[in-house]
């Protein structure tokens, strides 16, 4: 499938956080005809295999890891007049949510809208204060007594929006993080069909990230890899951010180092992005990087681990913007990685110490 | 759909085309004659069997919106709000602009990047860019230009137990009710459809179009606030879903005529249409303008309910929508031959 076909069919598709079934059978799909193996674990993250031509006992078995989980909100109470009250799933400003479309996963998928009084019985001060979560309700256009058949308290919302492409190359909508980064992925398996790789590549779609990382802690057991990447999003260029905070969308795939990042991993993924002309931009995390990397990096006895980010605005809100390049670039340089670890690669991530 | 149409048209006060070119397409072969005036509303003759009492019927057009107010170098766009919109609605939001709808996106700093102040705070529109993908200030104007006008991007879909959401139902409603109207025959007298223009800057276009046609009565179609919900007490529900359209006693620009609101009561009782009382003296319609034409003309003002007017995503319920049609379908036929005055009103 074409890698925009794709990011558009996964971000419109509903996947919160622990829900992700829908997204993850559409990734299994779409893995199969680029691996050898594909299956699903306990917690429900999607893992296919792609063996490598010569993968040694030295040559390093790698995990890529993006997570399919996307932030959203459960159904807290039914209130009188058929009205639903929610809590959120991951971080969510409730300042955008204000009059926001949503799908109430019921006993059916219902639409709805949260509401937003109309300026003309607004006060003057209301308009002044950020809006609670407590405040705000979906309102689904029915009874009372419907709403307590069709719903009950523990129900996933997500917020309902279309892939909306702008100009040739950017896009925006919801759970671009990080179903972009599970399209780069894809895509970074589709272009392994054409390159000569001697490790094994794990490629897996993580759940629950959105909830503090817990898909990668296990599936990072399971697989067990020497080397783990994730690739996530990063914060966009935007105003009233400062610019070191930030990387600029359509400038390339951002290499992240830190004390998250393997430092030998860093120095590959530069140097090849360099070799290989990829556009690229460095970031820095000084501490958690709030990815899947956190997790990879300690799993079992320690992972090497990197971290390949594509920028994106509007982190977390319904409308998050992105270059679809950054992704084109994000999955070449992996492909290059996967392809560069040879049969004694694993002897240099211990001798750099 | 007539109503999925006009919902998902774009017409900002003062940019209403996009609207008066379908309607002038809907009702031209069921009319006597329909014309624009200087100012844009669509001004519809429609025959009765006799001249009678001359009665305007108006629905505006336009809907509040946005319009490109300047460029950043980084190619964001600045806006203006046009009309009464809430700041705090147009954050996460997809907008179109000018027209060749160019989407774009309303967007917030990530949450990660917020200080706690600043989450309590409501973010203002001085402080919002459009986000249509361009790189640069050239690139950016090359898609949108300066004035264009911006909607909200909403689709109209059907939801729920007889209920629609979409955007400017305030007033496409109005729009909906009007052409359907004039859709219809078996009139006495002959009136006029007005789909005004430039409503919500200041009620404009009402005025200009009561002047030249000189009605001798007046009712607005509107599309009202329903606050029916569980953070509004009952007193303040201004009107309810689902009990059918209401009638205005007054709000700020009028005080309803009398004589026409109880006539239309009485209507609505004879005929079982269900109505109710829209409790609410604040914001305005048309009818103010109209009321205030040359020397007084009789106005009054019916209205279908939708929560969350002025936003991206309102929600009616459609058989409000009916019930309207049908109390205006009767005010019409059923017009006193001598209009309405002041004699025998208490």
């Amino acid at each position: 499938m074409d890698i925009i076909d794709f990011l558009q069919k996964i971000s419109t598709t509903p996947g919160v956080s622990g829900y992700e079934d829908k997204v993850s059978e559409i990734v299994m799909e779409e893995f199969k005809k680029y691996s050898h193996k594909v299956s699903r674990d306990v917690l429900g993250n999607v893992i296919a295999l792609k063996k490598g031509l010569n993968n040694g006992p030295d040559t390093p078995k790698i995990m890529l890891a993006a997570h399919m989980d996307e932030i959203g909100l459960m159904v807290s109470k039914i209130e009188e007049g058929g009205f639903l009250r929610i809590s959120s799933v991951g971080g969510i400003d409730p300042r955008t949510l204000l009059n926001q479309e949503v799908l109430v996963h019921g006993r059916k998928d219902l639409p709805g809208v949260i509401g937003a009084k109309s300026p003309h019985i607004l006060e003057p001060e209301e308009m002044e204060k950020g809006i609670k979560l407590d405040k705000l309700y979906i309102d689904l256009g029915i009874s009372e007594a419907r709403a307590n058949e069709m719903v009950s308290v523990g129900d996933i919302v997500t917020i309902r929006r279309d892939f909306v492409p702008l100009g040739e190359k950017m896009a925006a909508g919801k759970a671009m993080d990080d179903r972009a980064g599970v399209a780069v992925v894809l895509q970074c398996l589709q272009e392994l069909q054409g390159i000569r790789h001697d490790a094994d590549v794990y490629a897996v779609a993580t759940v629950q990230e959105e909830v503090g990382v817990r898909g990668a802690i296990v599936s990072a057991y399971g697989v067990a890899p020497d080397i783990g990447i994730a690739i996530d999003v990063c914060h966009g260029d935007m105003p009233g951010v400062p610019e070191h905070k930030t990387s600029l969308l359509g400038k390339g795939t951002v290499i992240t180092t830190g004390p998250n990042i393997h430092p030998v991993i860093y120095k590959q993924l530069v140097k090849l992005a360099e070799e290989y002309q990829i556009p690229h931009q460095k970031d820095t995390a000084p501490g958690p990087t709030g990815t899947d990397a956190w997790a990879l990096q300690i799993s079992r006895e320690g992972i090497a681990t990197g971290l390949v980010s594509i920028p994106l605005r509007y982190m977390h809100t319904s409308v998050e913007l992105l270059s679809m390049e950054d992704i084109k670039h994000s999955a070449r340089l992996l492909a290059r990685f996967i392809a560069f670890q040879k049969h004694d690669g694993l002897k240099e991530l211990v001798a750099c110490f | 759909m007539l109503l999925k149409t006009l919902s998902e048209s774009s017409g900002v006060s003062g940019g209403e085309k996009e609207v008066r070119q379908f309607i002038s397409h809907q009702v031209r072969p069921h009319v006597e004659n329909v014309e624009t005036d200087i100012l844009g509303n669509l001004i519809v003759r429609k025959k009765g069997k006799k001249e009678g009492p001359v009665l305007m019927v108006a629905s505006h057009m336009d809907e509040v919106g946005m319009m490109v107010a300047g460029f950043e170098k980084s190619g964001l766009i600045k806006f203006f709000k046009v009309g009464g919109i809430d700041d705090r609605v147009l954050l996460s939001k997809v907008v179109q602009i000018g027209p060749n709808k160019v989407p774009g996106v309303i967007g917030a700093k990530a949450i990660h990047l917020q200080k706690p102040e600043e989450r309590k705070k409501s973010i203002k529109v001085e402080d919002l860019c459009i986000d249509i993908g361009a790189g640069s200030r050239d690139e950016a104007e090359k898609r949108v230009r300066l004035g264009d006008y911006i909607t909200f991007s909403t689709r109209y879909e059907e939801i729920g137990d007889n209920c629609a959401k979409g955007k400017a139902l305030d007033n496409r409603v109005g729009c909906a009710v009007l052409i359907e109207i004039l859709k219809r025959e078996g009139y006495p007298y002959s009136f006029y459809g007005v789909f005004t223009v430039q409503e919500e800057v200041g009620m404009r276009g009402a005025g200009t179009a009561a002047y030249r046609i000189k009605p001798d009565l007046a009712l607005a179609v509107e599309g009202t606030t329903a606050a029916d919900v569980v953070e509004v007490k009952e007193e303040g529900h201004v009107t309810t879903l689902g009990k059918g359209p209401a009638l205005t006693i007054m709000d700020a620009s009028v005080i309803a005529h009398r004589g026409m609101v109880s006539f239309l009561m009485k209507l609505a009782e004879e005929k079982g249409i269900p109505y109710q009382i829209r409790r609410f003296t604040g914001a305005g319609t048309d009818a103010g303008r109209i009321a205030l034409t040359r020397q007084g003309i009789p106005s009054a003002v019916v209205s279908v309910p939708c929560r969350y007017i002025h936003n991206p995503a309102g929600i009616l319920n459609l058989k409000d929508v009916e019930y309207t049609v049908k109390l205006v379908e009767e005010f019409v036929k059923n017009l006193p031959e001598g209009g309405f005055d002041n004699e025998g009103i208490d």
